[in-house]
């Protein structure tokens, strides 16, 4: 037995990955919670949205990388960030104004506006894959490892290794920063609050003189930031490729309706929930057994519960099981 | 303009595009338009019912027209008697196992009343059934899978005779229906009677799943690795090129012998897929006229009256997810088998999922004329774009040089042109004709 070996491995391939993976998603589950609060429907155009703020950030990114300029350790795309953080802006506002807002005055039913959002998911994603091919592209430069296999083996003088990337470091650190900004302006600032107010109460929200445009409008800029934000995290952590960000949306979706649709807590916590159940699920766990077990109960074989091809089953389980049992997700949202 | 006459230039409209591609590009691809249309068509019939009739949002057709798929490979190929020796009795066994393992559970939620013990009996029970399920089959599957990985390596079909009963292919349309269906109903259970956004999100779900077993389980349908060459009903080009009285009736129409095979296996296929889209259309035709049909659509139009009027909601919604469902697992089936192979790898939502919606909405949903129509419209728009965005593109960058990264890279994204205007399709049709074509009546 080596408890001290087992969790080191543990760290390495589980805890770790599953932190990084979970921020990200926690971040696009955020998105697709506040559109549901405010807008009141599921917007099936975010794996999109997500890959379209990528594509502007890896776009300029590449510039930046042709004229030189580089933060030394940290990513170039950070650099980037910010224009892909407008990128998206402009053209969720565009779509906003030119598709959503008819429907919105029209008081469509939520149904008829998420069909509505897969027509926005077929244009975004043919205009993703038409500005930057179909194909797998990494963007991620400057140093891969904030601590490494080797410098922590020879730190500890431990049997196993722990790396951190750098992305994973900077994927946590981002969205503890992106999450705290945004509680601070729900919860403090006089805008927040009116889109807090305007979700809880459409009708009460609108006596009260709550310009309900205005928040909207807001919504959409929030969302922008948190989806380019989560979709560039997530290409840096691991690579952009369009359908992969089309895929997210299952995960994503499962984890804001684990958390509870409309609920900004839920998506965090339902963001972590689906992550740490992926990762662990889909472990080999033969190793940290191995350390963690005397000798005679250790697995012979992978002691793999399911191949990795098999996550999304993962997320889906986890939602029918909250669904089933607890419809309104673990935080109370809500439900049209 | 009257109404017979509008649908009857609507549908002109489809057979002059289609013949018009005949006689500008070849008549091979025009007899692929009409095929795959007439399979589109049936697709839409199938969301037409759920959506049309029901209002219920279904995005996983993609794994009930996989599962179409599945059936096709299971009922049309010959067995791998080895593998069935090696290891068939062990899977399934193993599959029972993991069966019964569910069945209990649901039996214990049921019937315990709630509390710890509860829990702890369905934890033991769903993990220990999980281990001794595993401990089954895995050791089979190892089995199955080591028998000549590089031609079969699965457990086969049922199909005694072969390549030479192709007719049993016949046979595996019906029964992709009932796969469909009997997935169907296990997430019509679970997932209807939760909000519309939910059963969307389940059924995108599970499509995923349906199709990550068929990539990963080699044993079944030999995953990745495709099962090619499936029996078929139609004739083969070479017999037909090495037939003498082919030949002669080819020469007499003065056409070249294997132009005249493919066209002819093509036109084989076309007859066989119109029976059946005449058969479902007529059958829905009957449903929506008759008082089931009205009450499906009064239950659309105000559950809450409907459900006080002593109609069972959740019951009647099941019925129709699996009805239509399983016209889409028919279909599926019916493309395997006009693709003669299972290629899990090429199921993409966005083409089996999200295409057959906007046929439907954009051809009318609540009718089914609309939705045969908006198969075939769609799936025209859908295979022509292509030259379409090509040609624009050539002549957009015919001014720039040769070789320029722009132009080649434009160039390239031509092929993106589809989902584009997919998108734009649907967008206008929802914007300004909500209703589709040919709206409801």
């Amino acid at each position: 037995m080596d408890l001290l070996n087992a969790f080191v491995t543990l760290s390495n391939f589980v805890l770790i990955p599953a932190i990084a993976y979970g921020s990200q998603l926690a971040l696009g589950a955020l998105g697709v919670t506040l559109i549901y609060g405010i807008l009141r429907f599921s917007n099936f155009a975010h794996g999109d949205t997500m890959a379209f703020g990528t594509m502007v950030t890896i776009l300029f990114t590449w510039l930046f990388q042709s004229w030189g300029l580089s933060l030394g350790p940290v990513p170039t795309a950070l650099l980037a960030l910010p224009f892909g953080i407008l990128g998206c802006m402009a053209l969720l506002l565009f779509t906003d104004r030119v598709v959503y807002k008819f429907y919105r005055e029209q008081k469509a039913k939520p149904v008829i506006l998420v069909i509505v959002s897969l027509g926005v998911m077929f244009i975004m994603n043919g205009l993703v894959r038409f500005i930057i091919g179909p194909d797998d592209q990494r963007f991620s430069d400057g140093e891969r490892f904030i601590v490494s296999v080797r410098t922590f083996r020879e730190m500890t003088g431990l049997e196993e290794g722990l790396a951190i990337k750098t992305t994973q470091g900077i994927t946590v650190i981002t969205a503890v920063i992106v999450v705290a900004a945004l509680f601070w302006f729900l919860n403090r600032t006089r805008t927040g609050k009116s889109m807090r107010a305007y979700s809880d109460n459409e009708d009460l929200a609108l006596l009260s003189g709550i310009n309900p445009e205005r928040v909207v409008m807001i919504t959409w800029l929030i969302v922008a930031a948190l989806a380019t934000v989560a979709g560039v995290l997530y290409g840096l952590d691991k690579s952009f490729k369009p359908f992969t960000y089309f895929q997210l949306l299952l995960p994503i979706f499962a984890s804001a309706i684990v958390g509870g649709l409309g609920s900004p807590l839920g998506a965090i916590a339902g963001g972590f929930t689906i992550a740490f159940s992926e990762v662990m699920v889909t472990y080999a766990w033969k190793k940290v057994a191995g350390y963690a077990l005397p000798e005679s109960l250790a697995p012979d074989g992978l002691a793999q519960l399911l191949s990795t091809d098999y996550k999304f089953a993962v997320s889906f389980v986890i939602l029918l099981i909250v669904l089933l049992f607890r419809p309104t997700g673990l935080f109370a949202g809500k439900s049209v | 303009m009257n109404e017979t006459l509008k649908n009857t230039a609507l549908f002109g409209l489809v057979a002059v595009l289609i013949i018009g591609t005949g006689f500008l590009q070849s008549w091979n691809s025009a007899l692929f338009i009409l095929n795959f249309g007439l399979i589109s068509a049936i697709m839409a019939l199938g969301v037409n019912l759920q959506w049309g009739f029901a209002g219920l949002f279904n995005v996983g057709i993609m794994g009930f027209v996989a599962l179409g798929g599945l059936a096709t490979v299971l009922v049309s190929m010959p067995p791998t008697t080895e593998a069935w020796a090696a290891g068939g009795v062990g899977v399934i066994v193993a599959l029972l196992m993991g069966a019964a393992t569910i069945v209990v559970t649901a039996l214990v939620i049921k019937r315990m009343p709630a509390g710890w013990m509860r829990t702890v009996v369905i934890l033991v029970l769903l993990i220990g059934g999980f281990f001794i399920y595993r401990a089954l089959f895995d050791p089979s599957v190892a089995r199955i899978e080591a028998i000549n990985p590089a031609s079969t390596g699965y457990l086969g079909g049922i199909n005694p005779g072969g390549a030479a009963w192709g007719w049993m292919t016949l046979l595996a349309w019906p029964v992709g229906g009932l796969l469909a269906a009997g997935v169907a109903w296990i997430i019509g259970k679970t997932a209807l009677g939760l909000r519309s956004d939910y059963l969307a999100i389940a059924t995108l779900g599970i499509a995923e799943i349906i199709i990550a077993v068929l990539k990963n389980e080699d044993w079944l349908s030999r995953g990745v690795k495709n099962v090619i060459g499936l029996p078929r009903p139609a004739p083969y080009e070479v017999e037909l090129q090495a037939d003498p009285a082919f030949l002669d009736r080819a020469a007499s129409l003065g056409m070249d012998p294997v132009t005249a095979s493919t066209i002819w296996v093509k036109l084989v296929y076309a007859g066989l897929f119109t029976v059946v889209l005449v058969i479902l259309f007529v059958l829905a035709q009957r449903a929506l006229h008759s008082p089931w049909g009205r009450m499906m659509r009064a239950i659309r139009d105000n559950e809450n009256a409907s459900e006080a009027m002593g109609k069972d909601v959740t019951a009647r919604h099941l019925q129709v997810f699996i009805l239509g469902s399983a016209i889409c697992g028919i279909a599926g089936a019916m493309m395997t088998t006009l693709d003669g192979q299972l290629t899990p790898g090429t199921y993409q939502p966005l083409r089996f999922t999200f295409l057959i919606w906007v046929m439907v909405i954009v051809g009318g949903s609540g009718n089914n004329l609309g939705a045969v129509l908006g198969g075939f419209l769609i799936w025209f728009l859908w295979v022509q774009v292509e030259p379409m965005g090509l040609f624009v593109m050539q002549l957009i960058t015919s001014g720039m040089a040769d070789g320029a990264p722009l132009k080649t890279h434009l160039i390239e994204s031509a092929a993106h042109m589809r989902l584009l205007t997919m998108g734009l399709v649907l967008l206008l049709v929802l914007r300004f004709s909500p209703r589709g074509l040919i709206p409801e009546r």
